[in-house]
């Protein structure tokens, strides 16, 4: 690690290189711009996809629907439409990232909501007891899979796809064909339908803003004390103003009285909400802060390598369907409290291939390895919107199946286009 | 500067099925050298290096670490003596970054959480330590590599455990010919710094540029272990070829 000064242009050139000088130049701003824009140009796209869809989605609404889409009432139940798809797309981020699919999680939620009301209003047994049982069931329905998939060696889409048959059968014998299982319990209805305290509301947001640009800068303070790969202290300022922006933004207009009649007020942040964010920052803090998740990462970039490398592939492989299942009951849960019950059709149709469309929206690869919590949470928004939006337009069934099929291929396209120009970006 | 022997097979047989792979084969290598192992395609050059690293224990023979007898069971065994076989495919996730794969499987971690600042600390101290120079930066996804850095990362992982004995399995085999000089200048600096070294390679001019000693296999025997400076190019051909060598021809 020579310190000299470069004698030629030449010689600071090649400097400019090696010796790790990315390391160890000072990023200002600009830099960090332009590596920015070389990364988005080699196919590392992040989150922007998502968030251009977003945008143009939430424009596109607004002006087609001007006096509705952006109604006080209408986003507060846009959040709470979103919830269930995030949470199911969130544990299926894991199983992407392995670039393996979980086909069975829509109905798996079914099974899970399921057994949670049949708990509750066959056996009367309190709310806890019944989500921890239908948590349960859903680890074990993971690990059925997973050991299919792992062990076995079926592959995932095999497996799944019969479980996708199998498990709606287990509704329909558990519920009835055509019954449907009321959900009255207190907690289990308030996660979609009640509100947080609007002081609660504010309180738990500035603690995330804070806690976020607090670990931002904390994290840039000892890369740079040790001279390791810092960013930019304005760019991590901005980005922790912008987060810190979203978090207030939501909890401004979920704040706002959208009761329908001047009687009575209705404001506050769901319940749910605060649950997606707990579910986000501990995936993203395991998949990005533990060996587990570094494992996950490398099982889903190179298997082979993870095996010489001494990791367990077979542990991780049944691990990660684990957590899609367990992720798809507490979604199922949410997803019953939503509609206040459970039927034979609970957890069918749309709801996986929208959930498997969020997690690709949001910038999870379907080949393996790249992905981030986060994208489900962005992608659960955008498809909601998708949702929300066309039925506001009344638009026909069909013409919502094609459009959603669309956005969906889309979606994919985007992620195999990138993954291509990844391959030919490198040197 | 022999001394004792590191690395010590004796007598190794290895067999797939009825196929028998490995006949009584002797091969050791020695701290601070390079030891060459060559032989045609199919005379068990891969198959010895998988013994040696403990993908495929072998059937038959001793397996001697520094003198004393051991029982190489896994890359496991292999990876605690301190025994790391860099494959020819190197097992690279692309995926990751540089300092994500120089610790895959070993991450550091302070309670639960990865110790992200000290493995880059440490990444940055295994390549500056092997002298390489050409990379950006060490949080590079490996996907942006040549093939030369992506050789370059795969020794330096080997190297990074207090390795004693590191197999490389054809490093420059893919590589350009400036890239095929770094590698062979790290492979003389990692003999140089203690460790054994063993060099699997086809190509006699690599071979004989940074070798102390060469090996040759011959349809599963080893039928020479020789100091380099005691043969000549024509005579390891001739060993690969057809298993003897012929007096020294006159040298040209």
């Amino acid at each position: 690690m020579s310190t000299d000064i470069p004698e030629s242009k030449e010689a600071a050139m090649r400097m400019a290189d090696s010796d790790f000088a990315a390391d160890r130049r000072e990023h200002d701003v600009r830099s960090a711009l332009l590596d920015y824009r070389d990364r988005i140009r080699a196919g590392e796209l992040g989150a922007l996809p998502a968030i251009l869809g977003l945008v143009s989605l939430v424009v596109l609404f607004t002006a087609l629907k001007p006096g509705t889409f952006l109604s006080k009432g209408n986003i507060a139940n846009l959040s709470t439409q979103a919830l269930p798809i995030t949470i199911l797309a969130m544990g299926l981020v894991f199983v992407l990232l392995l670039g393996e699919i979980d086909l069975s999680a829509g109905v798996a939620s079914g099974v899970c909501a399921a057994v949670m009301a049949k708990l509750i209003v066959d056996s009367g047994q309190p709310w806890y007891v019944a989500v921890i049982s239908a948590v349960a069931i859903g680890i074990v329905i993971g690990t059925a899979v997973g050991w299919l998939v792992a062990v076995v060696r079926i592959p995932s889409f095999v497996v799944t796809l019969a479980f996708f048959l199998g498990l709606q059968g287990v509704t329909l014998r558990m519920i009835g064909d055509g019954g449907t299982v009321p959900v009255r319990d207190d907690v289990i209805v308030a996660l979609a339908n009640k509100n947080m305290p609007i002081w609660l509301g504010w309180t738990l947001a500035a603690a995330c803003a804070a806690a976020y640009a607090a670990t931002q800068l904390l994290r840039w303070r000892r890369q740079r004390v040790r001279h390791l790969h810092s960013r930019p202290v304005e760019l991590v300022a901005a980005q922790s103003a912008v987060v810190a922006a979203a978090l207030l933004a939501g909890t401004y207009l979920l704040s706002l009285d959208r009761a329908p009649s001047p009687l009575i007020t209705l404001g506050g942040v769901p319940w749910g909400v605060p649950l997606v964010g707990a579910l986000l920052v501990g995936c993203t803090f395991v998949l990005g802060r533990t060996s587990y998740g570094r494992h996950v990462y490398a099982v889903g970039g190179n298997a082979e390598a993870a095996r010489r490398a001494g990791i367990n592939v077979t542990r991780i492989r049944v691990s990660v369907f684990m957590i899609a299942s367990a992720f798809a009951a507490v979604s199922g849960i949410v997803a019953a409290s939503r509609l206040n019950s459970v039927t034979p059709d609970s957890g069918g149709g749309n709801t996986l291939l929208y959930a498997v469309g969020a997690a690709v929206i949001g910038g999870t690869s379907l080949f393996g390895g790249r992905g981030k919590a986060r994208d489900a949470v962005l992608g659960g928004l955008v498809i909601a919107i998708i949702e929300n939006g066309l039925g506001l337009l009344g638009t026909k069934a069909y013409l919502s199946f094609l459009i959603t099929g669309v956005v969906l291929l889309l979606a994919a396209s985007i992620d195999a286009l990138a993954r291509r120009r990844r391959s030919s970006a490198g040197r | 500067m022999s001394g004792t022997p590191v690395l010590d097979l004796r007598g190794i047989d290895k067999s797939f099925g009825s196929v028998k792979v490995l006949h009584d084969v002797a091969f050791s290598a020695y701290p601070g050298e390079v030891t060459a192992l060559v032989g045609d395609n199919g005379a068990g050059k891969t198959t010895l290096v998988k013994c040696i690293g403990g993908i495929h224990p072998p059937d038959r023979g001793e397996y001697r670490f520094e003198g004393a007898r051991v029982r190489v069971g896994s890359p496991r065994d292999a990876a605690a003596l301190g025994i790391e076989v860099v494959h020819q495919d190197l097992a690279l996730c692309e995926n990751l970054d540089i300092v994500q794969n120089l610790f895959l499987g070993r991450e550091r971690r302070r309670g639960l959480v990865l110790d992200e600042t000290a493995m880059e600390e440490m990444a940055h101290r295994a390549l500056s330590g092997l002298a390489v120079r050409t990379m950006g930066s060490v949080r590079q996804p490996i996907s942006t590599l040549s093939g030369g850095q992506r050789q370059t990362v795969a020794i330096a992982r080997a190297v990074l455990w207090d390795s004693r004995v590191v197999v490389l399995d054809e490093p420059a085999a893919a590589l350009g010919v400036a890239q095929t000089q770094q590698v062979l200048e790290i492979v003389r600096r990692l003999a140089d710094n203690g460790l054994a070294v063993v060099l699997i390679s086809h190509n006699m001019n690599d071979v004989f540029a940074v070798s102390d000693r060469i090996a040759a296999l011959y349809l599963g025997r080893m039928v020479a272990q020789v100091r380099t400076a005691d043969v000549t190019h024509r005579q390891v051909v001739e060993l690969i070829t057809s298993g003897v060598a012929g007096e020294p021809g006159p040298r040209r």
